[in-house]
């Protein structure tokens, strides 16, 4: 199979026309201005994943604020009114700074070399989406300073609470939400030119790598959805400020409509957090069970199909508000039905995974742990999505597991299995295994004894976002809390991987991987400032 | 094909996907504002959101069917910042469909000052909502009370006979929320003005 990609002699470090600064005729700028002016797509891609990486710190903090306070019942450490900023706070950053970010920087990294392009589409773009975010995120962070504290409503924001009961910083946070969501936009249009144009020649759409294609899928849902949100922010700053009564009933308007408009938004938005997990999994289960991947054709449709249905379920998140009896079956439905394309896929990786010669290098034991864990949140989301059931579950800690395990072994183990897997392409050497091993089993055993009592607490009725709680739930929230701050504690080894990774270690030779056949293994490890400026030929392999 | 015109025709490419996205961008930004109209489209027909309607509609002329009674619970709620005080002079009524009946609230301000506010309405279960009908409702429009002020008003209503044989009860709920003088076109109260309790 390797003899279809032939690794192209690319210079070390090319000066010809390709990248936007050497075009322009000047020396290309050194220190902080080569940051802040760089249009190279590798270089924006680690500034992403470097972004990402600090707002998951900052937003792991917070997360242990509001677990220390849960350590044990009663107030300990902070008052409610700062807890319920660090719980908002949380969900914003990790949503909207760490996972997000991280997706788009894979996808700039990595996307160009998939399929065979110099760059991206547009490189200036790219570097002003990027430039958005910190002052996005400090915008964000700085309204904690501020008279009445930052954000208190929770990261879904429901007016009234986010319009007529919000604190005074509440505009700052709509405009830092609107920098992020214009950041995301542009980036998705960036991936969505890059990949409908710039694929090498002979590559069809069907022969795109999956994290490719999950890329494309996830870009057409964020063109779909940011503008709604941008719209809702828009509603909600028009009423805090001019009067407006979109969101409030004194003056005609409906709270339940920010209900209806904002998980319009927020349902594909999930969607937009899981489906590059998905493609970053499809490239390294094949990868260590050195068998191409199984069913490749029916893993594109399923990802197209969890989009579309993603655009059909948002009202289960408000079986409570009181939907009439036809709206709650129909949202159950639809909701349940994604189960099947998503069973599709955990069949296919086991399928990918059967008889293959499987070995467990750091990559493929997140990804692994990724199939796993995923699918035990996928399975509390089916127990969600019963609608007489979650009238039960409904504002409960068993919520609280359900998404954590979809976004934390689900989303988060993906994007670390993708920084252990092209680690190699980016840094040259091999990442420490003794290392990454420790990093595993410690967050695997932190991150189970964080989120899996949840289900219990959740069950039996602990409600979330609030600081206290009755004595019952004490022995539950106690292993939380340990297990949170092992979590948070092991990310550390992570940092320090990396650290080790960029500064040597064992030299990766352009194949970093016996398996690996997508085109971004025929360039040199380290990937070169600049590649593919001939694009290389490609062979398409039979799927 | 010469490296050059892959990447002229590289470019239009690229320039038409950005058209397109851009006009996709802007057809969503629209919608999103589009359905708060659809929205409220949607609820007047289906009854959705309990909502009644915010005009007087007219007695509907039909006869009481004595055959069933239902149920109306009225229930009124404050709002924060408001030192308003609404009561109802019945809790719950039985009657029967078709059937025309009044109800009397009163409002007090209880505050220091002349504060303006409104009645708003909710009604559950919400396909109830397109069968009841308000000849006369306080909720129409504002209410202004000085300080110390009392004001009895009546709600006039209809449940007509179309309604849905499985809904025994109907509860109706007034939520006070204060109204910024400015917004406020203010109710004609000079028939329903009790006076001053002080």
């Amino acid at each position: 199979m390797a003899s279809h990609l032939p690794p192209k002699p690319t210079p070390q470090h090319s000066t010809t026309t390709a990248g936007g600064m050497a075009e322009s005729g000047h020396a290309r700028p050194r220190g902080l201005m080569r940051w802040l002016l760089t249009t190279n797509h590798k270089e924006i891609g680690t500034l992403y994943l470097l972004f990402s990486l600090t707002m998951f710190f900052i937003g792991g903090i917070f997360a242990l604020v509001v677990r220390a306070e849960l350590f044990q019942p009663g107030l300990q450490l902070v008052q409610p009114e700062f807890f319920n900023q660090m719980t908002t706070m949380h969900g914003l950053i990790m949503v909207f700074g760490a996972i997000m970010p991280a997706f788009v920087g894979l996808a700039n990294w990595m996307v160009p070399l998939q399929i065979g392009a110099p760059d991206m589409a547009l490189p200036r773009l790219n570097n002003f989406s990027f430039w958005l975010l910190p002052v996005a995120f400090l915008l964000l962070l700085s309204t904690l300073l501020m008279p009445g504290g930052g954000p208190n409503f929770g990261w879904t924001f429901y007016a009234p609470l986010s319009t007529t009961y919000a604190p005074p910083s509440t505009s700052f946070f709509i405009l830092s939400l609107h920098l992020a969501g214009i950041s995301s936009i542009l980036g998705a249009i960036n991936i969505i030119a890059t990949i409908l144009n710039l694929r090498a020649p002979g590559m069809r759409m069907m022969d795109m790598p999956l994290f490719v294609w999950t890329w494309l899928i996830t870009a057409f849902l964020l063109i779909a959805v940011m503008p709604v949100l941008a719209g809702v922010i828009t509603m909600m700053l028009m009423d805090i400020n001019f009067g407006t009564s979109f969101f409030n009933a004194a003056g005609g308007g409906d709270p339940v409509l920010f209900q209806h408009l904002f998980w319009f938004f927020g349902h594909p938005e999930v969607y937009i957090m899981i489906l590059p997990a998905f493609g970053i999994v499809s490239a390294i289960i094949p990868t260590f069970s050195r068998k191409r991947l199984f069913g490749y054709a029916s893993m594109v449709y399923a990802t197209a199909a969890i989009a579309i249905l993603s655009f059909m379920v948002w009202a289960h998140h408000m079986f409570i508000v009181g939907l009439p009896l036809v709206a709650e079956l129909f949202f159950m439905y639809t909701t349940m039905l994604i189960a099947v394309p998503t069973g599709v896929k955990v069949f296919n990786w086991v399928a990918t995974m059967f008889r293959g010669s499987i070995s467990f290098e750091p990559p493929m034991l997140f990804a692994l742990a990724f199939v796993v864990q995923f699918t035990v949140g996928g399975f509390s989301g089916l127990m969600l999505a019963i609608a007489p059931a979650d009238f039960q579950y409904h504002d409960t800690y068993f919520v609280v597991a359900h998404f954590h395990y979809v976004l934390v072994p689900g989303a988060l183990f993906a994007i670390l299995a993708g920084a252990y897997y092209w680690l190699p392409k980016w840094t040259g050497h091999y990442p420490s295994v003794r290392l990454s091993q420790w990093h595993f089993w410690l967050s695997v055993i932190g991150v189970n004894l964080t989120f899996f009592p949840m289900h219990f607490s959740g069950l039996a009725g602990m409600p979330r976002r609030i600081p206290d709680y009755a004595l019952q739930f004490a022995d539950f929230n106690l292993v939380s809390s340990l297990g949170g701050f092992l979590f948070g504690a092991s990310q550390l080894l992570f940092v320090l991987v990396i650290i080790k990774c960029v500064r040597g270690g064992e030299k990766a030779p352009a194949k970093a991987w016996e398996g690996a056949e997508d085109l971004e293994w025929s360039v040199p490890s380290p990937a070169p400032l600049h590649t593919f400026e001939t694009p290389p030929t490609f062979q398409p392999r039979e799927h | 094909m010469s490296r050059r015109d892959d990447q002229a025709t590289g470019r239009a490419g690229v320039r038409r996907t950005v058209t397109r996205t851009l006009v996709v961008l802007a057809g969503m930004f629209a919608f999103a504002f589009a359905l708060v109209p659809l929205y409220d489209v949607f609820c007047d027909l289906t009854g959705l959101n309990g909502k009644t309607s915010a005009r007087a509609q007219p007695l509907v002329e039909q006869e009481v069917d004595a055959s069933r009674m239902v149920t109306v619970q009225f229930i009124t709620r404050g709002s924060q910042g408001l030192p308003w005080h609404l009561e109802v002079n019945t809790r719950q009524i039985r009657l029967h469909p078709g059937q025309r009946e009044e109800v009397f609230f009163t409002f007090r301000n209880n505050g220091d000052a002349t504060t303006l506010a409104r009645a708003v309405p909710s009604v559950s279960p919400s396909a109830a909502s397109l069968h009841l009908r308000k000849l006369t409702c306080f909720c129409f429009q504002e209410q202004q009370l000085a300080a110390g002020e009392t004001l009895k008003a009546p709600l006039v209503f209809q449940l007509t006979r179309d309604l849905p044989a499985d809904i025994k009860t109907v509860t109706l709920v007034y939520t006070l929320y204060p109204v910024q003088s400015a917004q406020a076109e203010v109710a004609r109260r000079e028939s329903i003005t009790e006076g001053d309790s002080a």
